[in-house]
Formats: structure tokens, sequence, C-alpha cells
């Protein structure tokens, strides 16, 4: 076993490594971040000022659906996996992955999705322009041709996620060091392994509701046409009873890493760790049955309405245990404020105020007039920037020592900390304010009196973006020329992955540790 | 771990993770749109009306009468002209009543039109009995001709006290290429 990796292109092309793989997962996310960031930036650019500048608004459509699925199946969740794949492994104290050739496989296919999605820019009649949430007819009777395109990449990255998810369970379940527990598992193994046991659940469902559309364009089917006896609002609903478990889907895994993080710069034992299991499980659970907040305006009965605006708020109590723990775990410990844990302090700030924005669009009478605004574009940023993206960075910060065995450079997290800070306040803060004072989302043009709001979005915009090339650049820095880290890396942090030498070996846990 | 499929419990638990997501796909493509439709027709939710309906009941209810209104309308890219004689009309609970469409088609093209009915308030759904209706079927119209399409109706004894005026909307949509000529021209009517 004592072989290291073999030489060459090919040792990423066959790889079957935890850590090869992951590493591949963590790069490719990082492009995508990146190309998504460049259409985002395209979209502000257009909306610095009011009337039409740089693009065409169907090129603008574009931009929006592009920018929503190459960030949601492009740049968080593979990064999820692919801290998944490093970092369960070396927590639980396994070889690696159940599943390697699987592994291998799930990742491979995925440029090959995002090379398909990508095409779509240059052929006739445009890329898919009906936004992430792709609602039907828009998306089939109106779509330009590439939508067929659309589809087969989507069916490729849920295939992606699924064989992912299954390995990640498998492997969670079957190839635990001797004495490591379920309840003695890190938060980020068990938030991993109900996020996994979702994408089981909701992944399908994806593949099952883009089939249906391509049986509506090409074989003649009505599932969601009126004129042939279907129903377009029963494409909402097989969407969100996706969509909602999958917003979930790109935030629990974060709470794990938070989890993970707070305690170690707080030096402090996690607060309520069996709290935290159980608040993540309830979340889980729910989330099957609130889809419906994301169409209080569709026409339901008022029955319907009360029952998924209080399923929604409860929602909010399990998470609110979670917030509490981890303002607990920080209560009376001696903080210090390395680059991971202020990402995760902001983590857990910004994340609350996405919530609370979330409870208020929950109120489905109130939602009539948030709907479809800017008001719901700043909910979701709030919850997925600070919230998923910061605690990848916090993650890739906390850790990347571990991997390539190099510290990164201090003042420039903190630089990158900070430009992303205010970068996304200013961008995002501003669209509660044009959201309530109705400025609806997805329009390439709009009314003066937005004007001043969306000015300082796009400014705020272009900042954050920046502080993304130092990100890029600090790691580059870090992997190329970094000080040596010592095997503990930070002051006294708690997990078996810490145990190993820094860069982790090739091959880990050979002989599986001893767990107290 | 070298154990062979059945006692490798890797194998195992991923044969049941796989026919779950087998099952969900299922799920999502053959259970959830007919579980859809039964719900909406139990609840009468989405407006949409049933099928066709035997009388059972012909006693007539005249102390109440309700409004019903007609709504027609042509979605988009439909060229047909299409709408309803008369506007609205009131009838008594258990009373059979009959409405006419009228449709013609002005194109030079012979082409196969569908109506889909919907109705509000939501709650009327369910005692708005359609006993004969063009909208059972599609219609076919040759280039320039037109057609009335009648439609009989029953509103149910039952309809709760305080639903007083029923909207019964059309849109009609054009199916033309689903069919092919000879289906057309042997669906077609014969004009006025
Ligand atoms: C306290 C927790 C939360 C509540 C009460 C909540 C509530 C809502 C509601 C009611 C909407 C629909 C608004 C509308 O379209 O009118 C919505 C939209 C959305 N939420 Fe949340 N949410 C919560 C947490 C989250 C989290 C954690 C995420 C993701 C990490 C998230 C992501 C989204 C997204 C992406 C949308 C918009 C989808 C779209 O239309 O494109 N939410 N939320
Ligand atoms: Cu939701």
């Amino acid at each position: 076993m004592a072989h290291g990796p073999a030489k060459g292109f090919t040792r990423w092309l066959y790889t079957t490594n935890h850590k090869d793989i992951g590493s591949m997962y963590l790069w490719f996310s990082f492009a995508m971040f990146f190309l998504g960031g460049m259409f985002a930036l395209v979209i502000r650019a257009e909306l610095f000022q009011p009337g039409l500048q740089i693009v065409e608004p169907n090129f603008f459509n574009q931009m929006t659906t592009m920018h929503g699925l190459v960030m949601v199946f492009g740049a968080v969740m593979p990064a999820f996996v692919g801290l998944a794949n490093w970092m369960v492994p070396l927590m639980i104290g396994a070889p690696d992955m159940a599943l390697p050739r699987m592994n291998n496989w799930s990742f491979w296919i995925l440029p090959f999705a995002f090379a398909m999605l990508s095409s779509t820019l240059f052929m006739q009649g445009g890329a898919p322009n009906f936004g992430w949430t792709f609602y039907a007819p828009l998306s089939t009777t109106y779509a330009p041709p590439s939508v067929t395109f659309f589809i087969f990449a989507i069916h490729i990255m849920g295939a992606s996620s699924i064989m992912g998810a299954i390995n990640i369970i498998a492997t969670i379940l079957n190839m635990r060091a001797p004495g490591m527990t379920l309840m003695k598992m890190p938060l980020f193994v068990w938030t991993w392994l109900i996020t996994a046991f979702l994408l089981i659940a909701v992944m399908p469902v994806l593949a099952g509701v883009v089939t249906m559309m391509l049986m509506d364009i090409h074989f003649g089917t009505s599932f969601f046409d009126a004129a042939g006896g279907g129903d377009p609002v029963l494409f909402q609903h097989v969407f969100w009873f996706f969509g909602h478990p999958e917003v979930y889907i790109m935030i629990l895994p974060a709470f794990g890493i938070v989890s993970a993080i707070i305690p170690t710069f707080a030096r402090k034992p996690l607060f309520g760790y069996a709290s935290m299991v159980y608040a993540t499980a309830a979340i889980a659970i729910l989330s099957f049955v609130v889809w419906a907040h994301h169409m209080f305006t569709v026409g339901m009965p008022i029955a319907g309405e009360l029952f998924f605006m209080w399923a929604t708020m409860l929602i909010s109590v399990p998470t609110g245990v979670k917030v509490f723990n981890w303002v607990a775990t920080m209560f009376k410990g001696s903080m210090t404020f390395e680059t991971p844990m202020l990402f995760s302090i902001a983590f857990v700030i910004l994340f609350t105020i996405g919530g609370f924005s979330g409870l208020m669009l929950a109120i489905a009478p109130a939602d009539f007039q948030y709907h479809d605004t800017y008001f719901v574009v700043a909910h979701f940023h709030y919850v997925l920037v600070p919230g998923a993206i910061f605690s990848i960075t916090a993650g890739v910060y906390y850790w990347l020592p571990k991997w390539c065995g190099n510290m990164y450079n201090e003042t420039m997290g903190k630089i990158h900390f900070w430009l992303a800070f205010i970068g996304l306040n200013v961008t995002f803060f501003p669209m509660h304010f044009s959201g309530l004072a109705g400025m609806p989302r997805r329009i390439p043009d709009y009314n003066l009196m937005f004007a001043d709001w969306n000015m300082i979005s796009s400014v705020g915009a272009f900042l954050f973006g920046a502080a993304q090339v130092v990100f890029l650049y600090n790691v580059i820095a870090t992997i190329v020329s970094g000080k040596k880290a010592t095997d503990e890396v930070w002051d006294n942090p708690e997990g078996l992955e810490w145990t190993v030498a820094s860069p982790a070996p090739y091959h880990t846990f050979a002989e599986p540790p001893e767990v107290k | 771990m070298n154990l062979s499929w059945p006692n490798n419990p890797i194998t195992a638990l991923s044969v049941k993770l796989g026919l779950t997501v087998c099952g969900m796909f299922v799920f999502a493509i053959w259970i959830m749109p007919p579980l859809y439709d039964a719900f909406c027709d139990i609840t009468g939710l989405n407006g949409k009306t049933g099928d066709k309906y035997e009388v059972v009941d012909t006693a007539v209810d005249t102390s109440r009468v309700i409004n019903v209104q007609f709504v027609a309308t042509n979605n988009e890219g439909m060229p047909w002209k299409f709408g309803p004689e008369i506007k609205q009309m009131s009838v008594h609970p258990g009373e059979q009543a009959m409405i006419n469409y009228l449709a013609s088609n002005p194109t030079g093209n012979d082409m196969v039109g569908q109506a889909i009915p919907s109705l509000v308030p939501y709650k009327a759904a369910n005692f708005f009995h359609k006993t004969e209706c063009f909208c059972f079927e599609q219609q076919a119209l040759l280039a320039g001709k037109d057609a009335i399409l009648p439609m009989m109706f029953i509103v149910d004894q039952d309809i709760p006290e305080h639903i007083k005026t029923i909207t019964l909307s059309y849109t009609l949509f054009d199916v033309t290429d689903r069919f092919s000529k000879d289906e057309l021209l042997s669906m077609a009517h014969d004009g006025l």
C-alpha cells in the first residue's frame, strides 16, 4: 500500500484516490465559481444604470439562467462533494471512500455536463433563457432549441450527484474506524450523511421533471401543456418538491463546516452536539413539506397557503437551535480571529439575516408583494453567498494546510475576507430595498426609481468579484510557496484529520486509528 | 473489503440506495402527475371541471338562482374566432341548461382546436357538471369554415349556499400538428 500517486495526466484520469478526486472536485468547482461569477458581472454591469446598454434582453436572460445553474450545480454542490471526498474518510478514520471507482466516474462526468451546458451559449437561438427554475411551458413550448442540451446536462449532473451521495452514505455507514459510533461522528460527517439522503430522494425527481419536459418537447406528451390536458402548475409542484430540499442540500454541509471551525477558534467544544444532529435531521425532514412556499401566488386554496406558511415557519425553529449553539460555543471562549473563523462568524451573522428575510417571505399574504421581486433575490443570496460560499471558503482556509502541507498567508486571507464581506453586503443589502420598492427580478431594464440601489449593488458585485481573485491567488501561492504547516496546524483542533501528517499522505488510515 | 455480493455490506447498501433512486424517479414521472390530477379532481382545485356527467338527480331547486358567466380566450397564436353565443345566463340548481359556442377558422388552412375549461370559484368546480361538451374532444375546422359547439350542463343541487356566480372560462389551443391530414379530414365539422 505504500506506493504514491501515478505520474502524469493519467494519474488524474484513472485515480480512485479520495484525495485526488476531492482536489479535482474542488478545482472544478472553483473554475465554475469564476464562470458563474463572470455571468453575474455581466448582469450587474447591465443593471448598473437603467436602460439597455451592454447586452440584449434575450442575452441578459441567458445570463441569469446560466448564472443560477452554474452556481448551484457547478460551484456549490461539487465544492461540498469535494470537501466530503477529502474530509469524510479522514474524519471517520477510513482508508478511502467505499466505492472508489464510482467516485472517479461521478467526478469525470461533470466536466462533460458543464461543457455541454456552456456550449449552448454558442448555439443558434442561444443558451437557455428561462431562469434556473425553468418553469414550463416557458422552458418547453417557448424555449430555444438548445433546451435539449440543457436537459441532458441536468441528467448528467443529477447522475453525478446521486453517485456521489450513494458513495458518501456507503462510506459513512460502513467504513468508520472501530469505536467511531454514529454519535461520535464530527458534525460535518453527520450533515453530509443527511444531505446525501436528501440527494437520493430529490435528484431523481429533478431528473424526472426534465425528462417530462423532454417528452413534452419531443415525444408529444402533455405533462405541462394545457392543450393536451396537462398542467403548468404541476411543473412547479414537481420542481419545488425537488427545489426546496435542494436549498438545504446547499446549506446542511455548510452547517457541518462551521460546526468544525468555531470550536477550534473558540477553544471550546461545540455546544449542544446532540441537538445539532437532531436539528439537522428535523430540517431535512421538514424540507419535504414546505415546497409550495415558492408558489403562494399560483392560486392555492386558503388551507394550502396556511399549511405551507406554518410548515415553513416551523423550519426556523431547528435553524434557530443551530444559530444558538454556535453563539453559545463562542460565548466565553478564548477566541482568535484567523481567516476561517472570520468567515465562520460572518456565516452565522449573515445567514441569520437571510433566515429572517426567509421568514418574511414565508408569510403568505406578505409574499404576494415580495414574490418575484429583488427581495427574494436578496433573501436567497444572503443564505447562499455568506451561507454556502463563505462556509466553503472557511473550510478551504481551515483544511488547506492539511491538504497541501503549507500555511496560507494570513494577511492576504484577511484582505480576502474583508473585501468579500464588504462586497457582499454592498451588493445584496440594497436589494432588500429595491425589492420592497417593487423591482421585479430577472429584468434587464428598470424604472428610474430603482437606479441608486442598483448602482450600489453593481459596485459591490465587482468588489466581491475582485475579492475572489485574491482568494485564487492566495490558494495558488500557498500551494506553490507557502510556509510549512505543522501536523496540527491549529491550536489543539479536534478530529482525526489532525492526527495525520501535513500534507496528508497519499494513503491514510490503512490501519484503522484508535477512537477514544 | 473483499466479500462478494450479497455478503458485502457496501454492495448491499448501494443496491438498496440505487433502488430508492429508481423508485423516486418512477414516483416523479408516473405517480406525481396522476396523483396531482386525482387531488385536483377530488378537491376541485385549479378549477378543473370533470368529465362527462351522468345525471343522477333531476329535482330542480327553484328556490335558488345561480348566475353562470362564460368567458373564452384564444391561446397565443390561435387564429380562430371563438366565443360564447351569450355572455351569461341564470339557472336553477338541478336544471339542464345549454349554451352554444361559436368557432370559425378564418385562415386558409385546415386546423384542429382543443378547448380547455377552467372555473372559478374553485369551490364550485365539483358542483358544475357537464353532460355534453365540445371540450371532451378536439374540434377540426376546414379552412374558412365555422361551427356551433354546444355545451350542456347542470349545476348541482348541493352547491354551497354562498356561491351565487360561477365563471366558466375556455381557452382554445391550436393542436393541429398532433393530427395527420386524414385524421383531420375525418374529424372535420360539416360547417353551418
Ligand atoms: C429560515 C429559513 C428559510 C425560510 C423561512 C425561507 C423561505 C423562503 C420563501 C418563502 C421563499 C419564496 C419566496 C418567493 O419566491 O416569493 C424562498 C425562496 C428561496 N430560498 Fe429560502 N427560506 C429559508 C432558508 C433558505 C436557505 C437556507 C436557502 C439556501 C441555502 C434558501 C434558498 C432560497 C432560494 C434559492 C429561493 C428562491 C428560489 C427562486 O425562486 O429562484 N432559503 N425562501
Ligand atoms: Cu424553499
